[in-house]
């Protein structure tokens, strides 16, 4: 019996290196010392009633921004461990196997469990703001959405504790990660962890196309709506095409893996580009999702802090609809070098280069709508500032390896490496921290410190040169990705250590911002006004933080930046002052049910990962009865009398 | 979220029904991506067309009568679902549940029927495993199954609730989001028909 107790703990949790102890003893602290606290404190009723069970999208918004957050910090220790393993020569920090899980995860969970959660805290945190909406549509769903991203990012980060990571590269391409060569429980965490996150995705992209299609405020016709609401239709028109695909595709991998199916296997007539194909006709559209919603942020920004109109509003929107749609037809450029036939190589080559059109006039009409203006340079600006040159740069690397004979030699060297990392940290981690400063008043009430804030902003920006731009050198050395080792004969040392540097310079900036937000929670300055940066869109018209209806009053709208006209027509005295008349608020009650459900969807992961069909079943069912159950539920809403909107209003300093 | 006061539901009824609309949205684009999952696993299969690695065919295999049986049946459903519409348009419950309910049965010999040939074509040595072929067929003729009987226990929940709630604005949402997903079914399988059985055995 103690034999078999064992044995299997042996094999379900990873034993035998110093870095995993140390996990698993602070993770089992943190747990400790959270489940104390809250127990000290009586906070379990707190936590299920205003936190588990909420449906308010500002609500959901934060908690995705606090996990996108603690994903940026599991992310960003897998890419300095993997900088101080390259910093030199011969180094044996990690083994080849534990370098080979470290940047399957680095990259998994910085696009899918950082980048992801980061742009849905935005969307979730602005768009029914912006729109001068009281919710999503689909409060509901949305809530469900984030719990399924949550169970599923648990899902996956607790592979590298028990069962063992996966370490197939961030896209695990067969045969590696077919059970010959990936037989552990790794792969399918990397399976399910995706797959129960992605059905969240989808449902979010569902209901912001609704939400932005039929909530806007009476008067806002599309074409007076706030660009970053653009910006999210765009990225969710992507999200509705992309994500069944790989909804499709994961679920054949695990049928090869578990069924002993035959889609992308070696024999039995398997096809394992077919898995890269699939594979890449989500996964370049995903970096468009992620990266588009980052345009809208820029454009709104620019527009508040140079004190303009934004320039070419219409090609704007145009511009992204164009990449909307564009970013379907460019996958194969991620294997040039699969030996297709000429023709379908120059297709995709200049489908990809065609994307640098629409990107070009946004960056143009950026700079236009600076030019002039009366820029005020506090960190969202700043933030937008220094993303223009990063990107171009990113961009026009892209289009060089676009040019597909000259991919031959770039194909997955540190080149490519160096090019990506600047258009995914230059554009969409720039961008969503520029958003982040940006609406953080809105959702918390204060600012977040300006002084830490610049040191932090300084670090990434300087890291961030220091650390890529060697790479595109060692590229052109011939140094390829994952390597987990090399020689002091390559002559790849100088440039290694340089770009480690840079890497550690860009993680004491993540540090000088989680103290930015420690300090600031305490002594930020307070945002009384509502707009803190006098802004153009309706979001800034109601009160800091919002309250849990968004809106006392709907409001009418007249024009673009609605909010801007309103302000200029009271200054110039031609403002009409409407009767405000209140009326009791349709809002969604509270759910349980998202919550448990996605519990249940974790049940079916873990189960499947360690091949326990049992308590996949059990999880089946237990999803099937929440959905059932839910089915039966009539009486889902409730209606805000107007006596309590009254009274809440006035405690913001409102009169109604 | 402070207080949260019940207001009874009498006092707004524009608001309910428009909220219906806005469902009905959401779900037709619910339908947009799962069409876009089954073209990913049509594509699949016909990547996989002539995938036997020495395995059966489906020109060996396929039993092509109960094929068009089960067809007939679907397409009748789907019928049947729309004539459950028309009654509820008519405001006639009784009516609407009882198509429903035909819908159900139909839909349900269609399920059986198709258990059945995957038993027959297993026994006949075509599994999952057996080639690239056979896997991307059961995967999907299977996902499409898997949608059917799915939609027979949406199905069943939506008729116990007509019969304590009756023809709502909330009911008549949902009974017409059924009947979309269950033509969409339909069309799905007229493709899978055409693509997997009357391909397969040309």
């Amino acid at each position: 019996m103690w034999e078999n107790i064992k044995d299997f703990a042996s094999t379900f949790f990873v034993t035998g290196d110093p870095l995993i102890y140390g996990a698993d003893v602070s993770i089992v602290l943190s747990m400790v010392a959270i489940v104390f606290v809250l127990t000290k404190y009586k906070k379990w009723g707190w936590l299920w009633r205003e936190w588990l069970t909420t449906v308010d999208h500002k609500r959901i918004g934060i908690m995705y921004l606090i996990a996108s957050l603690l994903m940026l910090f599991r992310g960003g220790v897998d890419a300095l461990l993997m900088r101080l393993q390259l910093a030199f020569p011969n180094v044996e920090f990690l083994n080849s196997d534990h370098y080979n899980a470290i940047f399957t995860t680095h990259g998994t969970i910085m696009i899918l469990f950082m980048a992801m959660p980061m742009m849905f805290a935005l969307f979730n945190m602005v768009v029914p703001l912006q729109l001068g909406a009281r919710d999503v549509a689909y409060p509901f769903l949305n809530a469900l959405s984030f719990w399924l991203f949550m169970l599923g990012a648990m899902l996956f980060n607790i592979s590298f504790v028990i069962g063992g990571s996966p370490d197939a590269g961030w896209l695990s391409y067969p045969p590696l990660s077919q059970n010959e060569f990936s037989p552990g429980p790794g792969q399918n965490f990397y399976i399910w962890g995706i797959q129960i996150s992605g059905i969240g995705s989808l449902a979010t992209g569902i209901n912001f196309i609704v939400t932005i299609l039929k909530m806007r405020a009476p008067g806002m016709k599309l074409y007076k709506m706030p660009l970053f609401s653009w910006s999210v239709l765009s990225s969710c028109i992507m999200i509705i095409f992309a994500f069944p695909i790989l909804t499709v595709t994961l679920a054949l991998l695990f049928l090869d893996r578990f069924a002993g199916a035959h889609f992308f296997t070696m024999d039995g007539g398997g096809n394992p580009m077919m898995y890269l194909n699939l594979i890449w006709m989500w996964g370049h559209p995903e970096v468009y999702i992620v990266v588009v919603p980052a345009f809208g942020i820029f454009s709104e920004i620019v527009a508040t802090f140079a004190r303009k109109t934004i320039f070419g509003y219409k090609s704007m929107v145009w511009a992204m609809m164009v990449i909307a749609i564009a970013s379907f037809f460019t996958w194969a450029h991620h294997f040039f070098t699969m030996g297709t036939s000429a023709s379908v190589i120059a297709f995709f080559a200049i489908s990809t280069m065609i994307i640098g059109i629409p990107t070009g006039v946004k960056v143009f009409n950026w700079l236009f709508t600076m030019y002039r203006g009366r820029i005020s340079f506090q960190q969202p600006m700043l933030w937008t500032i220094a993303f223009i040159p990063c990107f171009v740069i990113g961009g026009a690397t892209g289009v060089m390896l676009a040019v597909a004979p000259a991919d031959y030699q770039y194909h997955n060297s540190y080149f490519l490496v160096a090019h990506f990392h600047q258009v995914l940290i230059g554009g969409v981690v720039f961008g969503y921290l520029a958003g982040i400063y940006y609406w953080w008043p809105k959702l918390f009430g204060f600012k977040l410190d300006e002084k830490l804030g610049k040191w932090g902003f300084w670090f990434w920006n300087i890291g961030f040169y220091v650390c890529f731009m060697p790479q595109y050198a060692l590229g052109f050395m011939g140094m390829t990705r994952r390597y987990y080792t090399y020689g002091w004969d390559r002559g790849w040392a100088d440039m290694n250590l340089v770009s480690t540097v840079g890497a550690f310079m860009m993680g004491i900036g993540f540090i000088f911002q989680v103290w930015q937000i420690a300090y600031s929670i305490k002594h930020g300055e307070r945002d009384t006004t509502g707009d803190p940066w006098n802004g153009r869109t309706l979001e800034w018209s109601i009160p800091s933080p919002a309250p849990f209806y968004n809106f006392a009053v709907v409001p009418e709208v007249k024009e673009a930046d609605d909010w801007w006209a309103t302000k200029q027509a009271k200054a110039n005295g031609t403002y009409k002052e409407q009767p405000a008349k209140l009326e009791p608020i349709h809002m969604p009650k509270n759910s349980g049910i998202p919550f448990i459900m996605a519990n249940f969807w974790f049940l079916v992961g873990f189960g499947f990962t360690f091949g326990w069909v049992w308590m996949a079943v059990i999880g089946f069912i237990g999803v099937f009865a929440c959905m059932w159950a839910r089915s039966f539920q009539y009486d889902t809403d409730y209606y805000v009398p107007v006596e309590e909107v009254r009274r809440t209003e006035a405690s913001l300093g409102r009169v109604v | 979220m402070a207080q949260h006061h019940d207001h009874g539901h009498g006092h707004d009824h524009d608001h309910h029904e428009e909220h219906e609309q806005l469902k009905v949205l959401g779900f037709w684009i619910f339908v947009v991506t799962d069409c876009v999952l089954f073209g990913t696993l049509f594509a699949t299969y016909a990547v996989m067309m002539n995938s036997f690695a020495g395995g059966p065919t489906g020109q060996e295999l396929f039993q092509l009568p109960g094929v068009i049986a089960s067809t007939f049946i679907l397409l009748t459903s789907s019928f049947t679902s729309g004539l459950a519409v028309l009654a509820m348009n008519k405001g006639n419950v009784k009516q609407l549940i009882a198509w429903l309910a035909v819908t159900g049965l139909l839909g349900l010999s269609f399920v059986v029927l198709e258990v059945t040939e995957f038993m027959h074509l297993m026994s006949e040595g075509a599994t999952m495993a057996t080639s690239g072929y056979w896997s991307a067929f059961y995967t999907l003729v299977g996902t499409h199954g898997l949608h059917v009987t799915l939609g027979l226990f949406w199905m069943t929940a939506l008729i116990m609730q007509l019969k304590r709630r009756g023809i709502s604005a909330v009911t008549r949402r949902k009974i017409t989001n059924f009947s979309l997903y269950w033509h969409f079914l339909d069309v799905v399988w007229i493709f899978l028909f055409t693509v997997v059985y009357l391909m397969g055995v040309m």
